[in-house]
């Protein structure tokens, strides 16, 4: 019997898909405020999941050269230069007279879909310029990347505050799954863990599913024709290991483990650096009552959530179904009518 | 790695050859302040980060060489380098060729099972023929986009209320063979009265009519659930016109069939073609106006660029096509000139749809500012409803 929540709402997804022996629900904490951008996570997903490489090339935009999730990486490590100081409240230049903001060239170049194919489709999505320059215009782009810190070249007067972000991002294995809802196959399914992975046996490449994620992760393999995305290592999780990604982080800025105590973990820390005087820390993905009914891997971010190319409110298609199927069956009845009435009545 | 691949970072090099040949600012809105970038904790309520929806400023003259600089937004939204939240529909033309076909399909049928029902014969023959031709196309484009053709099957697996695609799958199973069987029956008139293909030639007749009825009564389920297959996706500007997708693909189902029927019947058998034109129109101008203008800042997708000037022909051709069609009752070639600007404004009406949503994916914008704007509201909201 299907859940009154099976569409929207707060939901334990395994059980509702019908798994009578259920496992907890497992999933990512990725605590972006501890991650150093080694892009570990992204090597060993390709490795562990023998993924095919994405192109070799350099995105002119920062240090993230992989520029976004595709069938081709199933993390994907952002990268983000801002003018604000570094946490803690300790700006690095205090005192020292900061520059005027950098041309706004240097702006459309970081929008420059310059990457080489990556094999998918859509794949790296190009950037626009218009709303790229909205986030590296002026003193944001500081001529990253270079071989040493901004500002010492340049003497003082060129000098800015800065900090960078860097957050691994990954599917969010959401409580409810649009991919999975409108998988027109079956291909998409629930684990007993709670995630979403595609069965590359009964795929077709219909491309649905690509289209209905919120988020964008799930993308098409060019020359394969199926889509693919992050499976949360479900062979792994099988044999009760860790996710490669999580681990291989060093820092243990992806945590995996179960759901709750995952989000207890976050909590706890959020507090944390709160106290410690970094009011920015916010989580996203965490809340169950959200539009998406929760994710699966969710994560602490220092800005905005679409600083680092997120929703900043993701709600699932398929909350909207029961009116999108009322308002088709109303313009069928009127279609019918019409025809109806185009016959019976007049006479010509 | 193949050795005929090109050199790391060539595109980017050509691109930055081609922003210095464009001049220092590369025609880039350099006087506009950047977007005040501050973390959430600390942003100052004075400083907007979106702009209210509709408030655009609207360049007419030079949108192509320009390119999209010259419709800067007043809206201020960040993004990660510019690059889109969604992944933009993997869909090729085929989906928006099948929307015209499938609905096509739908509008023929009908038009058939009138003719059928109420004694006309040119009608009957035209719509059944027509429908098996378009469901034949439609089948063709749907299996063709798939990224594994061979596997189309795969989609009989499971029928799913929640994926509008199985729904669709299902509608064109029962769909497709009705109009088959009775585009078919068609030729019974050719078969030789006596012997086996005799009997044929008395059953087929009553087999065709009872095909036809079913696919006409399922007909306005596949010319509307395209509506919802669009709907049911992340794509903003197709997500946000749920109520309106299903109306709008009915009419265009409505006005193709009836351009078949303008076409093919002669001027005392066409009355009800005619009649189906109007309202199919009425249906399809009604909707189209308000996609393009109850949505916001999600309607400029629709207003805009190709999709935009699909739509402003779609139209302009239905108007043709319905003005034709009243006044040119009493002529042959006017009616069927009718016919082709109908069938022609719905080719132009489903691809104007597919390619705004499509548009509406591939910006940030899109995205990010409609969501910002609804957690602004639902904040707005909670202190009284707490209160």
């Amino acid at each position: 019997m299907p859940d009154a929540n099976s569409l929207y709402g707060p939901l334990d997804p395994a059980p509702d898909a019908g798994w009578t022996d259920a496992r907890p629900r497992m999933g990512f904490f990725t605590d972006t405020s501890v991650c150093i951008g080694c892009k570990a996570c992204e090597v060993a997903c390709k490795e562990w999941n023998d993924v095919p490489g994405s192109g070799l090339d350099l995105l002119g935009m920062s240090y993230d050269n992989t520029g976004a999730l595709t069938a081709n990486s199933w993390r994907h490590v952002a990268f983000v230069e801002q003018p604000a100081p570094a946490g803690h409240r300790t700006p690095p230049f205090a005192g020292y007279p900061t520059a005027a903001p950098a041309s706004a060239t240097s702006a459309a170049v970081v929008a420059a879909g310059t990457a080489d194919d990556t094999g998918t489709e859509p794949g790296l999505p190009t950037g626009d310029p218009v709303a790229a320059a909205r986030m590296a215009a002026g003193p944001e782009f500081l001529g990253m990347p270079g071989s040493q810190p901004p500002g010492r070249a340049t003497g003082v007067a060129e000098r800015t505050d800065f900090r960078w972000l860097m957050m691994s991002d990954v599917c969010k294995h959401c409580t409810h799954a649009a991919c999975l809802d409108v998988c027109p196959t079956g291909s998409l399914f629930r684990t007993e863990f709670g995630t979403v992975v595609v069965q590359e046996d009964i795929c077709n490449g219909c491309g649905y599913c690509i289209s209905a994620c919120p988020y964008g992760v799930i993308d098409q393999r060019k020359g394969d024709g199926r889509a693919w995305k992050c499976t949360l290592c479900y062979d792994r999780l099988g044999a009760g290991n860790t996710p490669a990604c999580a681990q291989a982080c060093p820092t243990e800025s992806i945590m995996y483990g179960p759901l709750d105590e995952l989000r207890e973990r976050a909590a706890q820390r959020v507090a944390t650096l709160h106290e410690r005087g970094v009011p920015e820390a916010q989580l996203y993905g965490h809340d169950p009552t959200d539009g998406v009914g929760g994710d699966g891997a969710f994560f602490l971010l220092l800005d905005a959530p679409e600083v680092y190319g997120l929703p900043p409110d993701p709600v699932v298609t398929t909350r909207d179904l029961p009116q999108m199927w009322k308002r088709a069956g109303l313009a069928a009845l009127t279609m019918a009518a019409a025809a109806v009435v185009a016959f019976v009545g007049g006479s010509s | 790695m193949s050795p005929h691949r090109p050199p790391v970072g060539d595109r980017f090099r050509r691109f930055l050859g081609r922003l210095d040949a464009a001049g220092p600012a590369g025609g880039l809105s350099a006087d506009r302040p950047a977007a005040p970038h501050t973390p959430e904790g600390d942003r100052t309520p004075g400083q907007p980060r979106s702009a209210a929806p509709g408030e655009r400023r609207r360049r007419g003259g030079g949108r192509r060489g320009g390119g999209e600089q010259l419709n800067v937004p007043p809206a201020e939204f960040t993004s990660y380098y510019g690059r889109p939240v969604l992944k933009p529909p993997v869909w090729k033309w085929d989906i928006a060729a099948y929307l015209f076909t499938g609905g096509l399909a739908a509008g023929s049928s009908l038009l058939a099972a009138g003719g059928q029902l109420t004694g006309r014969p040119a009608l009957r023959r035209a719509g059944r023929i027509a429908s098996l031709v378009a469901v034949s196309a439609s089948a063709y484009f749907l299996v063709n986009d798939l990224g594994r053709p061979a596997r189309f099957h795969h989609m009989l697996r499971v029928a799913k209320l929640t994926s509008p695609m199985s729904v669709g799958t299902w509608i064109l199973t029962v769909f497709g063979p009705a109009a088959g069987v009775a585009a078919v029956t068609e030729a019974a008139p050719w078969l030789p009265e006596r012997g086996v293909l005799g009997l044929g030639r008395r059953l087929l007749p009553p087999v065709g009519q009872a095909a036809g009825l079913l696919a006409a009564a399922t007909a306005p389920a596949l010319a509307t659930y395209t509506g919802v297959l669009l709907a049911g996706t992340a794509v903003p500007s197709w997500h946000e016109a749920y109520p309106e997708l299903p109306i709008i693909f009915a009419g265009s189902a409505l006005a193709s069939g009836a351009g078949v029927g303008l076409l093919a019947a002669p001027g005392d058998q066409a009355g009800p073609a005619r009649r189906m034109a109007v309202a199919g129109a009425a249906l399809e101008l009604w909707g189209s106006h308000r996609v393009e203008h109850r949505l916001g800042l999600l309607s400029e997708p629709y207003r805009t660029g190709t999709p935009g000037r699909l739509l402003r022909a779609g139209r302009v051709l239905t108007a043709a096509g319905v003005a034709g069609a009243l006044v040119g009752r009493r002529s042959r070639v006017l009616s069927g000139l009718s016919g082709v600007a109908l069938l022609a404004a719905s080719v132009a009406t489903r691809f104007g749809i597919f390619h705004g949503g499509v548009a509406s994916a591939r910006d940030p914008k899109y995205t990010v500012v409609p969501q910002r704007e609804r957690i602004r509201r639902r904040e707005a909201e909670r202190p009284a409803v707490e209160g």
